[in-house]
């Protein structure tokens, strides 16, 4: 079947397939608008963002904000909180490891933006922004993706990668459109094979991948007989991406065997343990931001056992990750960004029906970011004494994101596309009366 | 031939692939040398078969651009049920079309297909698009209003009514969001000052853009907008949207409170008149310059994959129409027929320029603007992902962030026909099903990516669909031979019977690969549907 070309003046199938694997590579993934932002931008100290979601909301008091003295009905049973390796930062004692890290990250006291609804609670500490107004705006990982995709070192690698399912509950692309949505991996870190959907076939050999993807190029009649035709050009640039992150060496960096027992052991070998590691090979090969969607914080009831079960593995993971990262020099360049939608009620709800649970609460809750650029070892604003409101320095959503966007070389005023030619910032600007306390200028 | 689908004894695959082999030898010879264009066009040159087409090739006569041949029937009917209904025609519907003698099999089916149920299912789709039909984020329709909004939407297309009376009641319309649904059409809009109302029923109607037209004509057309108050009820999410009388008409931007039509006359209004109503019926008279237009150049993009002006909604006189007496002869039928729709598509799709093939034999750059052949474009998110089910005997499951009632839907639930552009799916967001926000077109996402191709060539969903759903079980199932396997498979997924060649390299597959029968079937539906024929509508 020999096909013909008619479009002498057009690339040739072969040539586009060529430009497919080098130069345009970065298009299909990435962002032709990349760049685009950098003029009003400070120079980037980070390269990528690792974001720790802790889905549900984690109780501040029990992780970063201690209040041994405010009693049994605000600490339960966790009462002892440990000093950490900088002088006068304590945090709970579920958290050893991450004690022997503090000087490696600081902790944010008075992230408050006083919303206990899951959903918008989570579109305003992933987006900055309230909801409502008409617009539906993009997730930090989102903006990043737009601005940052397709300069890595590895443009085959989404830019925006989320371990392992997306959170469903908002639309992380919002007006940058499903382009700008992350690649959610599916899969499970912890299984002896990480199937990450669609890059690795459970059961499906690379020879039959091989031998299946010659059928399909002989099968593929109408593609052969409009070879050269412009129309069909993205199709076929898409789908040889797409072979070369099933048989190419890319897929490699889904590859946990790679790594050495000992290190596997210390992140923890479940799901989440595992997938920092997987974070933080992405981060090495150029991934512009890693969300890992870490799910079980919303613990109205049997509260102190799942902070038993939980908090152990999440000190594990999360611990060795800032170790790791900094033992390869990856933490100058790599946020970690720990967070959730909210923190929970810091008097216990001893009563039925929760026995011992805790609610949503949004008036002050904790954060914790470290490395790319932000200063380890320091503790920014407060929390009242029993944890219930914010004393000193109130940081929103959009303060911290304004932060790491500064450190990301991304103009926090920089416009972004929206379909309607709407003038939308990447941050909220002055005038939209947005309260604010500013960036966190004191650990940048 | 072996009657068990797994686990074949060396000995019946030995059979089956010496079968299979001597099955296509036969024929292989005779059309080997055809090229592979013979699959999409029927060899005939295109003759106008009506005004449409002495329109449309007198004006690429004047450009000196040849037009493709007329597809074949196996092209048409994949074609005509992917635009008309926004599926695939089955296995046996496709046999049947190929099959039937009839010389005037085209037109009827066109009138068979005008009048299913999936007809309105996908208008009313579309037309959900358009007006933004969706509960929440950024609008917030509510999923009660919504289910409302939609039906009655899909009743107008199904019934028919009249396109001039269905944009009236739309503008006019005043009562409960529940109980008068086509009152939702100004709450689905960006805002509620007038401006956005008024640019929305622009860019619905009259295919015009917020940054087409400058800032004293927008102002002019606040007033109409000015005086529609809004109420909440006792009931749960229910609101009146009515024509508020104490309301005055504040000065527009402009300083001046004076109506103007978008035209440049000054409109009279009373004190007692709903001024919606004064611009409604402005918008549908016959001599209106935008309203049959926008309406028949969208009739034309949804069917032929290209707007005579194109994108259908921006409209500006620097964006002109690539056929203007194209344009304006299917504007008069419009309005003669009494604003009939039906009968604009029925023109459309019994055109020859309708079925012309996708091989262009021209490559001059104006020759797809001038529908010198057929456009090809990937499938509707919606239309794939209901494709892959229907093909397959497998079901999808859909959520709505927005926790209510409407979201427990049926097992068989068809994505077109999903009322609520909330409800949704990681396949349709992946495959650019519109978020619904902006009533845009071009809000549909039909670009290729590489996350698409990973997901249809190697993700578990797709894989599941295809080995544990019927599809296989069917084409392999007891009593088939090879040829009757290899035809089941086309027919299903590309709507056609396989070419000799096709046959050949399928035999070759089998005998090479060494897989059991059933896999090798595997191996190729898997590769039909990862082609561009079965991706693309052609």
């Amino acid at each position: 079947m020999k096909p013909r070309s008619k479009f002498t003046g057009e690339l040739s199938r072969r040539t586009v397939l060529k430009t497919g694997l080098a130069g345009a590579a970065g298009l299909v993934w990435g962002s032709p608008w990349a760049r685009a932002a950098e003029t009003g931008a400070s120079p980037a100290r980070a390269k990528a963002v690792i974001q720790i979601w802790m889905w549900g909301g984690p109780s501040h008091l029990d992780t970063f904000d201690p209040k041994p003295a405010a009693g049994d009905d605000y600490c339960g049973p966790l009462k002892n909180p440990i000093p950490t390796n900088v002088d006068g930062i304590v945090i709970g004692e579920l958290l050893p490891l991450l004690a022997k890290q503090a000087d490696k990250y600081s902790i944010i006291r008075g992230m408050t933006h006083r919303v206990n609804a899951h959903e918008t609670a989570a579109y305003m500490v992933q987006t900055g922004r309230k909801p409502g107004g008409g617009i539906v705006y993009p997730s930090v990982g989102a903006v990043v993706s737009f601005f940052k995709g397709g300069q890595g070192k590895d443009d085959l690698i989404p830019p925006y990668i989320v371990l392992t399912e997306s959170q469903g509950r908002f639309s992380e692309a919002g007006f940058l459109g499903s382009r700008y949505k992350p690649f959610a991996t599916g899969g499970d870190p912890k299984q002896k094979r990480f199937a990450v959907e669609g890059i690795v076939a459970e059961g499906i050999s690379d020879e039959r991948q091989k031998s299946r993807r010659e059928l399909l190029g002989r099968l593929n009649t109408l593609q052969n007989a409009l070879t050269g035709d412009p129309r069909l050009a993205p199709l076929a640039r898409a789908e040889s991406q797409a072979y070369d992150l099933i048989l190419g060496d890319a897929r490699k960096v889904f590859d946990l065997d790679e790594e050495k027992d000992e290190l596997r052991d210390r992140y923890g070998r479940g799901t989440f343990g595992q997938s920092c590691l997987v974070a933080r090979r992405l981060v090495e090969r150029g991934v512009r931001f890693v969300t890992i969607n870490y799910k079980g914080w919303d613990t109205h009831k049997q509260h102190f056992q799942a902070m038993r079960q939980k908090l152990p593995e999440m000190d594990k993971g999360m611990a060795t990750l800032l170790e790791d990262l900094a033992g390869r020099g990856l933490l100058d360049s790599t946020i970690v960004w720990w967070s959730g939608e909210f923190g929970r009620t810091p008097r216990v709800q001893w009563e039925a029906p929760w026995n011992g649970g805790r609610g949503h609460y949004g008036n002050v809750f904790s954060a914790v970011v470290a490395g790319g650029g932000f200063v380890g070892g320091r503790v920014v604003g407060a929390s009242d004494e029993r944890g219930e409101e914010v004393k000193d320095r109130p940081v929103y959503p959009w303060d911290l994101i304004g932060s790491m966007y500064a450190l990301l070389g991304i103009d926090p005023n920089a416009t972004l596309p929206h379909p309607q030619g709407l003038a939308v910032r990447a941050t909220p600007s002055a005038d939209e009366g947005y309260e604010s306390g500013g960036r966190l200028v004191e650990i940048m | 031939m072996p009657t068990t689908s797994v686990g074949m004894a060396p000995r019946a695959v030995f059979l089956f692939i010496a079968a299979l082999t001597l099955a296509v030898a036969s024929r292989a010879t005779a059309q080997e040398a055809r090229p592979p264009a013979g699959v999409f066009e029927n060899g005939g040159e295109p003759t106008p078969a009506g005004k449409i087409d002495e329109l449309v090739f007198a004006r690429l006569a004047k450009l000196g651009i040849q037009p493709a041949r007329v597809c074949s029937d196996a092209v048409f009917v994949r074609r005509v049920y992917l635009d008309v209904l926004g599926t695939l025609p089955t296995a046996e519907e496709a046999r049947q079309f190929i099959l039937d003698r009839n010389p005037d099999k085209r037109r009827a089916l066109v009138d068979r297909l005008l009048g299913r149920e999936e007809f309105a299912d996908y208008g009313a789709m579309r037309w959900c698009d358009a007006l933004r039909v969706k509960s929440e984020f950024p609008i917030n329709l509510w999923p009660n209003a919504v289910q409302a909004y939609h039906r009655w939407i899909r009743a107008c297309v199904q019934e028919n009514v009249p396109y001039d009376r269905f944009v009236r009641e739309l503008l006019t319309a005043s009562g409960s969001n529940l109980r008068v649904p086509q009152v939702n059409f100004h709450r689905a809009m960006q805002g509620r000052e007038p401006r956005a109302l008024a640019q929305g029923a622009a860019m619905a109607f009259m295919g015009v853009r917020a940054e087409s037209w400058d800032d004293d004509r927008w102002s002019g057309m606040e007033p109409f907008f000015a005086r529609v108050g809004y109420k909440s009820t006792g009931e749960w999410k229910e609101e009146i949207v009515f024509f508020d009388a104490g309301k005055k008409i504040a000065p527009g931007a402009a300083g001046s409170n004076k109506a103007v039509f978008p035209d440049g006359t000054v409109a009279k209004l009373s004190e007692n008149q709903d001024p919606r109503e004064v611009f409604a019926d402005w918008l549908i008279s016959p001599d209106n310059p935008w309203f049959a237009r926008c309406a028949v150049n969208r009739a034309w993009c949804w069917l032929v994959g290209r707007g005579i002006i194109h994108e259908p909604d921006d409209v500006r006189p620097d964006n002109p129409a690539s056929n203007p007496e194209l344009l304006a002869w299917l504007e008069r039928e419009l309005v003669a027929s009494g604003h009939d729709l039906k009968h604009v598509y029925r023109l459309i799709l019994n055109s020859r320029t309708y079925q012309l093939s996708p091989i262009p034999r021209s490559d001059r750059a104006e020759a797809e603007a001038n529908f010198a052949h057929a456009a090809i474009r990937q499938l509707d998110a919606e239309v794939l992902i209901d494709a892959l089910c229907q093909l397959t005997g497998t079901t999808e499951t859909y959520w709505s962030a927005v926790p209510e009632p409407f979201t427990f839907m049926p097992a068989d639930q068809r994505a077109v026909a999903l009322a609520d552009g909330s409800i949704t799916s990681s396949f349709l967001e992946m495959f650019g099903r519109p978020a619904r926000d902006t009533g845009m077109v071009s809000e549909r996402n039909s670009r290729p990516t590489a996350a698409q191709r990973l997901h249809l060539l190697n993700s578990t969903h797709v894989r599941r669909k295809i080995a544990q759903g019927d599809l296989i079980r069917r084409a392999v199932g007891p009593g088939r031979n090879p040829r009757e396997v290899i035809d089941g498979l086309y027919l299903a997924i590309l709507s056609r019977y396989p070419t000799p060649e096709e046959r050949r390299i399928v035999a070759e597959y089998a005998q090479t690969s060494g897989l059991p029968r059933r896999e090798a079937a595997v191996d190729l539906a898997w590769a039909l549907i990862n082609s561009a024929e079965f991706l693309y509508r052609h």
